[in-house]
Parts: structure tokens; sequence; C-alpha cells
């Protein structure tokens, strides 16, 4: 039934072209074009690592944006002291631990109240580091020095590539079962013999490792930013909406869902700069009235069809 | 062998006592019923003993050792599943899967197991649900409902088996069928602690009754000599019903 | 009183109920039988308007109620008590009380009716200011049936009324429908304990994979060797 199974060689090849195409992209297209590449990276980081253990186990976070945040500003008080690959683990260490931290806390939450808490602890965060800097530091916002835009579009390739490895490894393992028979129903799969509580912690802290090594080297690309940019609410709210277009289901539900909506959001912007907002929200909302599984709903339906 | 004890077992909720002082023992290969009127006590007990509650005060041990105070998958990993008063399945899981998850991270486990989904499939075939491979959870009657859940409690390969109303919402003839499987399972050699309101389940299958009500224990012995004791035919069965065996 | 007409009743493309017919008069206890999964449930879904019906009609009274919301058709004075003892978790049992009656006729006898509840289930009167998740399962399923009875229902549905009760209570349960019957409700009951269902009850209709496959007195059901044989595990 449920191993770690062996991809098809199809699969592979695909996978494997893909990561050329982008890899080469640099040689043939424009700078700029790099950089909302480098952007469309970091929502698929953001939506895969968020899909990890909140699509399996049913707990909506709504604190992606502090996780982010803590990577990014790891990186604005350890870049100038650390080489860059320190610096990215470093910002996503941080995350795990804050990451086992609020896991800790949150254990007796569940559904609603998770994800309201979630939110909760997120803005604490904000406003926590802006009185810090107000008060204490008496300086807004901190410089990063810049880092070349090629280093970083390859680092986030790196990152992204690790983060679907580790969730498809999580998906096919019995630890994934784990997770989806908690979503499922927590009190019988502690009587089988789960250790919810375990679980739920470590998954937790490890999406948001990935969360912060994404924010560590993104921070390197904006050079100034501030407790505002860094932990915006609206960074926690995106990758569960992009997971749900593209849909919770499948690994490459959250990854269709971000590249596309992504995509899209640049388009609008660049097109309608004033109507861009609306635009964007009408058509997340058709999506979701037509396709309540998102994106992998109707790859499912199409499967179907076709046999 | 005493298997299971629980000595002064208490525990409150607010100010309220749900369970009383209360002392049982479960010998090793025993079926032993648990019976007692709506809100007694009975399924708290259950939850304390499979980790769902701890007590405020008195101890629980399991093969000599304290298991009150011990997590939830703990309990299960040293050998007791249960099934729950009200149906806990993975809804949105096949048949199999729910048993295999049992196969998988139960007591099963530490024991250098061969095949897991091999057993699972053993142990469906047990309770009668083979053919049901390919449907979900959430497709089955409530009786296949009852059966999946004992399926992937047996999955855990466990010594001690409790159980919470299996019999209600089955008709008679479908009562005889778990009657049969029960005594199966206890032809095994697994320990059966049963709360049950059928009494013509509890009459036929238990070696031993204990007889709970408002949180304490007001009697214990064998069936025979229950259904006759005063205090529990005016408490809990009633004179009108059965008194057949 | 009742009358159910040859209904097909669909769950998605799955058909469950297969031209089901039967009739319930005034002032009788008729009750369904058959195996979990047989129907029975659907068919008083269907009456309450829960399900919709895919054919064939459903008259009280005289008039059709198949189409009608279900709010309407309690307003009809139907109760349905549904299976499971579904109640209200987080209110008190004296506000799923009062929310029982919440159809004007039955606001106005409210206090006897919550009285005549007490009396029956004595424990809910102990209970009345907790709140109904803090109730173990039989209580909920206590709470379940005298909320149903706060309606002053003309036509009471009870779908397993006696599920997860102590013997005590279950005979308590089976002289209250008889005393209902004696006051003047039409009952339509689903039980498992099938024995003492037949044994109060005037009719029975017995239910096989969403047909109707026998019916008759409940007399003639007792002695069916059929049904003793299949149901009553004799």
């Amino acid at each position: 039934m449920r191993s770690v199974r062996a991809v098809s060689l199809q699969w592979v090849l695909f996978i494997c072209l893909i990561v050329i195409l982008i890899g080469t992209m640099p040689l043939f297209v424009k700078p700029y074009t790099i950089v909302s590449i480098t952007s469309i990276l970091m929502y698929i980081t953001l939506a895969v690592s968020w899909s990890m253990f909140c699509a399996p186990t049913g707990y909506i976070s709504l604190a992606t944006a502090t996780f982010f945040g803590v990577g990014i500003y790891s990186s604005a008080v350890l870049a100038p002291v650390l080489p860059l690959p320190m610096v990215v683990v470093f910002g996503g260490l941080l995350s795990f631990l804050l990451g086992l931290l609020v896991g800790v806390i949150s254990l007796r939450l569940a559904g609603f109240y998770f994800a309201i808490f979630t939110f909760g602890l997120s803005e604490l965060v904000r406003n926590s580091v802006l009185w810090w800097e107000h008060n204490i530091t008496i300086t807004v916002g901190r410089y990063i020095p810049l880092v070349n835009s090629l280093i970083v579009y390859y680092s986030m390739i790196g990152i992204v590539l690790m983060t679907i490895l580790v969730s498809y490894i999580i998906k096919h393992s019995k630890v994934g079962l784990a997770l989806e028979s908690i979503g499922e129903c927590e009190d019988a799969a502690a009587s089988i013999g789960i250790n919810v509580t375990a679980l739920r912690i470590t998954f937790f802290a490890i999406s948001c490792f990935f969360m912060g090594m994404a924010g560590a080297i993104m921070a390197t690309k904006w050079t100034y930013i501030d407790p505002n940019s860094a932990f915006n609410p609206v960074l926690s709210f995106t990758p569960v909406l992009m997971s749900l277009f593209g849909g919770v289901g499948q690994i490459y539900g959250p990854l269709l869902g971000a590249s596309i909506l992504t995509f899209i959001s640049e388009i609008l912007l660049s097109k309608f700069p004033y109507h861009y907002a609306l635009i964007y929200g009408i058509i997340f909302i058709v999506v979701i009235i037509f396709l309540p599984e998102g994106l992998v709903g109707w790859v499912k339906r199409w499967r179907k069809g076709h046999r | 062998m005493r298997i299971l004890e629980g000595e002064k077992v208490t525990i409150h909720f607010g100010g309220l006592a749900a369970l009383q002082n209360v002392d049982f023992h479960l010998n090793q290969g025993e079926v032993v019923g648990l019976i007692g009127p709506n809100g007694a006590g009975k399924t708290t007990l259950l939850n304390l003993i499979s980790g769902f509650l701890a007590p405020t005060s008195g101890v629980i041990k399991f093969r000599g050792e304290k298991i009150s105070g011990l997590k939830r998958h703990q309990i299960c990993r040293r050998g007791i599943a249960r099934t729950f008063q009200s149906v806990k399945l993975f809804s949105n899981m096949t048949v199999p899967m729910n048993v295999l998850l049992g196969s998988l991270f139960g007591k099963a486990r530490d024991i250098g197991r061969l095949d897991p989904e091999q057993e699972a499939m053993e142990v469906l075939k047990f309770v009668g649900l083979s053919e049901k491979k390919d449907i979900l959870a959430k497709d089955l009657t409530l009786t296949d409902q009852k059966r999946l859940e004992l399926a992937r409690a047996l999955a855990t390969m466990p010594e001690l088996l409790l159980l919470d109303e299996v019999m209600a919402g089955l008709n008679p003839a479908e009562v005889i069928v778990a009657i049969r499987l029960i005594k199966e399972i206890s032809g095994k050699g697994i320990t059966i602690l049963m709360v049950e309101h059928v009494m013509r389940a509890i009459m036929s299958i238990s070696d031993r009754i204990i007889v709970l009500h408002h949180g304490e224990k007001i009697a214990e012995g064998a069936p025979q000599e229950i259904i006759r004791d005063k205090k529990v035919i005016e408490s809990y069965l009633g004179t009108d019903v059965y008194a057949k065996s | 009183m009742l009358k159910v007409d040859k209904i097909n009743v669909f769950y998605g493309k799955v058909q469950v109920l297969w031209n089901v017919s039967f009739s319930i008069e005034e002032k009788e206890i008729v009750t369904l039988i058959g195996s979990n999964g047989a129907g029975k449930t659907t068919v008083l879904n269907s009456i309450s308007g829960l399900l919709p019906l895919t054919s064939g009609t459903i008259e009280f009274g005289g008039s059709r109620i198949d189409k009608m919301p279900t709010y309407r058709i309690v307003e009809l004075c139907i109760s349905h008590i549904p299976e499971g003892g579904l109640s209200f978790p987080d209110m008190t049992v004296y506000e799923n009380l009062k929310l029982g009656a919440y159809i004007p006729r039955a606001q106005k006898e409210m206090q006897e009716s919550i009285e005549r509840v007490f009396q029956m289930f004595p424990v809910l009167r102990e209970r009345s200011k907790q709140l109904v998740r803090t109730l173990s399962g039989g209580e909920r399923q206590m709470v379940a049936i005298a909320r149903g009875l706060m309606s002053r229902p003309i036509l009471c549905m009870l779908d397993e009324p006696s599920y997860g009760l102590a013997p005590l209570l279950v005979g308590e349960i089976f002289r209250v429908i008889k005393t209902l019957q004696e006051q003047g409700t039409t009952i339509l009951l689903v039980e498992q304990n099938v024995k003492h269902t037949l044994e109060i009850s005037d009719r029975a209709y017995l239910f096989e994979n969403g047909r109707v496959v026998l019916d008759g007195t409940s007399e003639k059901f007792l002695q069916d060797d059929y049904v003793r044989q299949a149901y009553l595990g004799l």
C-alpha cells in the first residue's frame, strides 16, 4: 500500500527537464524575469512548507509570516558576520526552534482556535519587534548587504527542491500516514499508538524550518527590512490561499497554486495597477466555487474521465 | 495473574466526583462485564485505563506497573487497546487502511513483526470485513463500522481489550454474531473488559461482572449472582427485563 | 394519517430506497425493523424533509409534505428524534428542552411539557443546568428524546430511542411510548430492540436492502419464522 514509491521514469525526466530549464534561464532571459521567478520560487516554498504539516493534519496555521520573518531578521543580524550558506541555515534553525515553542504552546488548541491563536501570535511577534526597535535599539529596520541576484536565484532553487523533496518523503512515509490519521481523528490515532504530541510539535517545526530559510535568503534581495514588511500578515494568508487554490491533497497542488497565482498577480500588477487586487480576488473566488478541491480536484476528474 | 488493577481510583470533574475510590482487578484471560446506569462512570473508567483521563487520586496498574498518568499512545504500546462509545474511525480512509494503521503503530511495532499489511488483512478476515476492502470507512453501516473499529484495535495486538458498548444498535441476530466474535477473541487469550447494556451479551460472555452506580462500585461477582442482586435490579435492570442468560 | 407511497431515495448516485410504501393510522404505533443499513433511518429522514425524494409521495393528514422544508414539517407537529441522540452539546439540558418547544403551539405549554419530561427522566431534572456535552452517552440520549417530546407532536418518529440506555431505562422508554399512544400521539418507531418493540406496537414493516419485504400486525411478526430467526435471534 504505502511506501516510498518508485517514482516513474517519466516523472523523473520531467522534473529534471524543469530543473535544467530553470537552472539555465539566466542565460536567455532578462534579469527582471529572474527576479520574478525568484519571487515565484519563494511563494512555492512557503506554500509547500505550509502544506507539509497543515494539509494532512488539518491544522490551519496563520503564522507563516512569523517564521518567514524570523528568517529575514536572522539574515539581517548574521549576514555581516557569517557566510551566506550558514546564514540561511541559521535562519531555518531559528525558525525551527521557534516553531517547536509555538507547537508546544498551542497543543491544547484545535481547529478554529488554533488558526486564531497562530494569527494572534504572528501579530504579537511583529508588534514586539516593532516595540523593541522603537524603544531599545532606536533604529527602525535594518540594512542587509546586497547579494547578487543570481546567487539568490540559485539558492532559492535549492531551497525549493529541498522543501519539495522533504514534503514528498514525508507524504509517502509512515509518518505522513500518521499525520493524516491525526487529521482524520486525533483520539483514534492516539489510541493506536501514535504519539500525537511529538508529531504535531516536530513536523510543525520542520515546516517552519523551510519558511525560515526562504526568509533568510530573500532578505538579501530586499536590502532594507523593517518589522512591518518582514512580518507582513498578508504573508500568513497567501500560502494558505495558494494551497487551497492548487489543492491540498497532493504536493503539486500548492506548487501549481503558488506558481499560477504569483504569475497572475505579477501580470495583473503591471497591466492593471489599480484593479489588480479586485481581479485577483475574483479569479480566486471563481476557482474555489467551481473547484472546491482546487486544481488537484480538476486533475483528478480529468484523469477519471480518461480511464 | 492480575493483569489489570485499580486501587482507590478517583476522578473529579470540577467539584463532582465521577468516580470515587473504585477498586477493581482483572485476571489474565478473563472477560469482565462492566455495567451500571447511564452516567455511572463506566466510560470514565475506560478513559482512565486507556490514558484519555488521569485519576485525581488512586492508581491503575497493568502487569504490576503503574499506567495511570501515562500518555494514550504509551498505553497502547504496552498492550491495551480500546473501542469508543461513539465510533471513531478514519472516515475518509479505506477499510484496510484503518486496520493497517493499527498494525503499523500499535504495540505490534515493537515485536519485530513480519508484514503489517498481511497482518491487517488477516484481522479483517477475522472480523468478517474482507469483502469491503475498497469501501471508505464513512460509507459503512454502523454494524460494520463497529466491526472495523474492533479490527483496528485487534491489529495493535493487545493483551487487554476495552470495549465500550459494541453491541449498541445491533439487532438481536447481529448481537449473536458479535457475541461469537468476542468469544473467539477471548479464546485467543486476550483479556476483555466490556461496558455493555445488552444483557444478553453480558450474561453469555462474562466470567465476572462489576457494577458501577454514581461513581462507586456497588456490586461485583458472577453473572448469576449479579442479576439477582437487589441493588442492581433496583438501580439498573428493572424488574421486567432480562432474567434469562 | 401518514401515507408513504412508492418513494425512491438516492444518496448521491446510490439508490437506498426502492418503491417503499407504508402507512400509519391515527393513534397507532408502527415499527420499522431491519438490519443496520436496511434504510429505516433513511425513511425517517425522508419524511422529515431532510432527504429529497427522487419519486413517490408522502402525505400527512391528506396533504403532501414531501416537498416541504423541514421546519414546516415540524410545524405540522411531526417530531423526529434522530438516532444517536443529537443534541446541542454546548447548551444546558434546560436550554435544549426549551428549544424543543420552539414551535408556537408548544411554546404555550412549555412549563407543563418540561414537568412531564422531568417526570419521565428524573436524572434530567438533576442535571438541568449542566451542559449536554458533560453528560454521559445515555443521558444525552434521554435529552434528545425529551427534546423531541417537547414539541407536543401529533406524530412522533423515534429512531433507536433505546440506543445505549440501561435496561431499567429501556423499560421506562417503552412505557413512555405506550403512555404517549394512550394520550393520543401516533408513533413511528425504529428499533433494534425488536422483541420489546413488537410487543408494544400495533403493526410492523420489515426492511431489507431498502425495500419493504414484509408487513403486518406485530403479532404476526412475532410468530413469523423468518423474522424470529433472522432478527429475533431465536
